[in-house]
């Protein structure tokens, strides 16, 4: 129904509307706190936590009041992302492929249905950031439809997928459970050698840069290479 | 009311107009005698055939400009060329992209501001800091709104630290690509930051017991958010204002910034406009498709967060090839997340025998650190190599070493080591050993 921000101004509004409990909470926020040490800033109010609390969590903490489903996902998709990740998500130019693809081979592509673990980060990421030239204008209602859009493109989620605050954190990703959260380096085990460390004879150059036509020049102006 | 000091002063004035004067004759007397003598040369060929010895430069013969002259001073106009680049093709647009540091041309350990590296993920944002606020809020018993001046009011502290992007290196997993130090290199830069622990801020609020992560997020476009164990951020976070003397630059956060010593730059959020106390990490878009490493058996690491040491030649390099024989000094840098370097070595044949190079003071914790090495070169081809060594004792690894583990889709956090080839003609060129 309303975008995070929006949702703040209706709770801005509603404060509002009461007058005596806005002076009230305007009177607390400006006195510092007894207990803190330097008792310095003020209390935010309610409404300024919400305004500004857009982290969503995988078990759903942080998704707002609202739905979407597949349908109007792909016409609000259509308008606001198409232009740069394709109808279907599979990208244009340099911009990010968000759906199909795969992690084997080569050029592995890390999409949203070949790698991103959870679903409940796409509504996050859209609401966050995206669309990328003009950000924050989006409703939850439609960034919760554009989700279940991707997801149903990736056929994650059937074509009747309604995406709220419930339904989200219940999707399994297909590349969940492949994330490794503790770090296990040191994975790589270099001795201090100093002398005759390796026999001179099997020292070969394995690759160089020179001659590839990749290196922008490092002098005068800057450099205006195309992408390729 | 005349005293010494006036007297002084007139004095003064009196002979800088003197002097003005005086360079004003020799300025005409310079010009009526290329009038004279009929020659077709600019001033500037003129200038530059007078500028050595036994002649009196052309700069010394005439006053320079005042005082504020620039309000804001610049470099030279001779160093134009040592700015920050970027790579076009590498990235969709340049709001959602990185510069590079010129590594070639830093002298000391700390990033001139105008340098540091740059990595946007929404664009730069133009912060009001009578606007700006930071929020604190979640599992805590205070909740707290800041401003900057009360962020000022609190105790603060300087430290010189480096930022790293997890992807400087990224792209010489395959290969040898870009024969650049700036390019391969340029994603690190250091500067001395002055601010505020994190620590007395989460003091302020007052942790509740279930409190284990910070999300910390960003006022730009992208509201650029990372969590953090709560450990570190008690451990040695800073919110800081202050870059090298002076307000953060808006490319490094301005008015407000988180610095992570040690951490992969992401985390060091910019723009730092909200701290959110949880039990959880979040999993944001940027420590799930982004800032995770896929390995050869397509399983991925996450929270990968810590620099390990790292070093490389800064001369020579591509863009500072020796000229000829002779005697020269290797210079680089080094540097951990784990803490100071300990020693750095040196190999001029690719990696068989190696020297221990000096370390320049100051050699401080997560802090660039400068080496240097004599090297007498004798014009034939050399493979010069530098190798890290921390105080945890860890040893900074080859390419093939890294590859052998991790592949090459890694992206981020290529520690290698680097090698420079150099040629007999004197260029030098990026390249990978087997």
């Amino acid at each position: 129904m309303s975008s995070c921000r929006k949702r703040a101004a209706v709770c801005l509004a509603m404060i509002a509307a009461a007058a005596a409990t806005v002076m009230a909470a305007n009177a607390s926020a400006q006195q510092p706190h007894p207990a803190a040490h330097y008792g310095i800033g003020t209390a935010p109010t309610a409404a300024e936590i919400a305004g500004w609390s857009i982290a969503v969590r995988p078990d759903g903490q942080g998704l707002p009041p609202g739905s979407g489903n597949v349908d109007h996902g792909a016409n609000v998709y259509a308008d606001q992302c198409a232009a740069c990740h394709g109808t279907f998500g599979e990208g244009t130019g340099r911009y990010p492929k968000l759906t199909g693809g795969s992690l084997k081979g080569d050029r592995p592509e890390p999409t949203v249905g070949t790698y991103w673990p959870y679903a409940t980060t796409l509504f996050d990421y859209i609401n966050r950031a995206m669309p990328f030239p003009s950000p924050h204008v989006l409703s939850a209602d439609d960034i919760y439809a554009i989700t279940a859009y991707i997801l149903n493109v990736d056929n994650i989620v059937d074509n009747d997928f309604v995406a709220d605050r419930n339904s989200l954190p219940k999707v399994k990703m297909p590349n969940r459970d492949a994330f490794m959260w503790q770090d296990p380096r040191p994975d790589t085990a270099a001795k201090e050698c100093m002398k005759s460390c390796v026999d001179p004879k099997m020292i070969k150059i394995e690759s160089t840069a020179e001659g590839k036509d990749l290196t922008p020049r490092t002098t005068g102006p800057l450099d205006a290479m195309k992408p390729r | 009311m005349t005293g010494p000091v006036d007297r002084r002063r007139m004095s003064l004035r009196g002979r800088e107009v003197a002097s003005a004067d005086f360079a004003a004759r020799r300025r005409f007397l310079t010009f009526g005698a290329a009038l004279a003598g009929g020659a077709v040369v600019g001033p500037v060929a003129a200038q530059a055939e007078e500028a050595f010895p036994p002649q009196d430069a052309p700069w010394s013969q005439m006053l320079g400009p005042g005082v504020v002259d620039r309000p804001y001073g610049q470099p030279s106009q001779f160093v134009k060329d040592v700015i920050r680049r970027n790579v076009p093709w590498l990235t969709a647009s340049p709001e959602s992209s990185v510069s590079f540091t010129p590594l070639q041309d830093q002298t000391g350990i700390i990033t001139a501001n105008g340098l540091f590296f740059e990595r946007y993920h929404g664009g730069r944002a133009s912060v009001d800091p009578q606007q700006h606020r930071l929020m604190i809020h979640g599992l805590v018993e205070r909740p707290l709104l800041l401003t900057m001046e009360d962020i000022k009011r609190l105790p603060s502290v300087s430290r010189i630290h480096f930022i790293e992007c997890p992807a400087n290196g990224g792209m010489e997993w395959r290969a040898a690509q870009l024969n650049s130090l700036q390019f391969t290199h340029g994603m690190v830069s250091c500067a001395e930051w002055t601010g505020v622990k994190l620590s007395t801020l989460l003091a302020e609020v007052g942790l509740k017991k279930e409190a284990k992560w910070a999300l910390v997020e960003g006022a730009d476009a992208a509201h650029m958010d990372r969590s953090l164990p709560i450990e570190k951020c008690l451990d040695d976070c800073l919110v800081v204002y202050g870059q090298n003397g002076e307000a953060l630059r808006p490319e490094q956060g301005f008015p407000l910034r988180l610095i992570v010593p040690g951490w992969q730059g992401n985390v060091n959020i910019k723009w730092l406009r909200r701290i959110e106390i949880g039990d959880q990490p979040w999993f944001t878009r940027e420590e799930t498709s982004k800032y995770t490493e896929l390995m050869p058996d397509l399983r991925s690491r996450g929270f990968t967060w810590l620099i390990y040491a790292k070093s490389v030649i800064t001369f020579p390099c591509p863009e500072k090839p020796p000229k000829g024989p002779g005697l020269y000094e290797i210079r680089g840098f080094a540097w951990s997340g784990k803490g100071r370097i300990a020693h750095v070595d040196v190999s001029l044949d690719g990696g068989v025998n190696w020297e221990r190079a000096r370390l320049e003071d100051p050699v401080l914790p997560k802090a660039l650190t400068r080496f240097t090495h004599e090297w007498r070169w004798d014009g034939k081809p050399a493979l010069l190599q530098s190798r890290a060594v921390d105080e945890t004792g860890f040893v900074q690894p080859t390419i093939s070493e890294l590859r052998a583990v991790r592949g090459v889709n890694a992206i981020y956090n290529n520690n290698s080591i680097q090698t420079w080839q150099v040629k007999a003609d004197g260029s030098v060129f990026d390249v990978q050993l087997s």
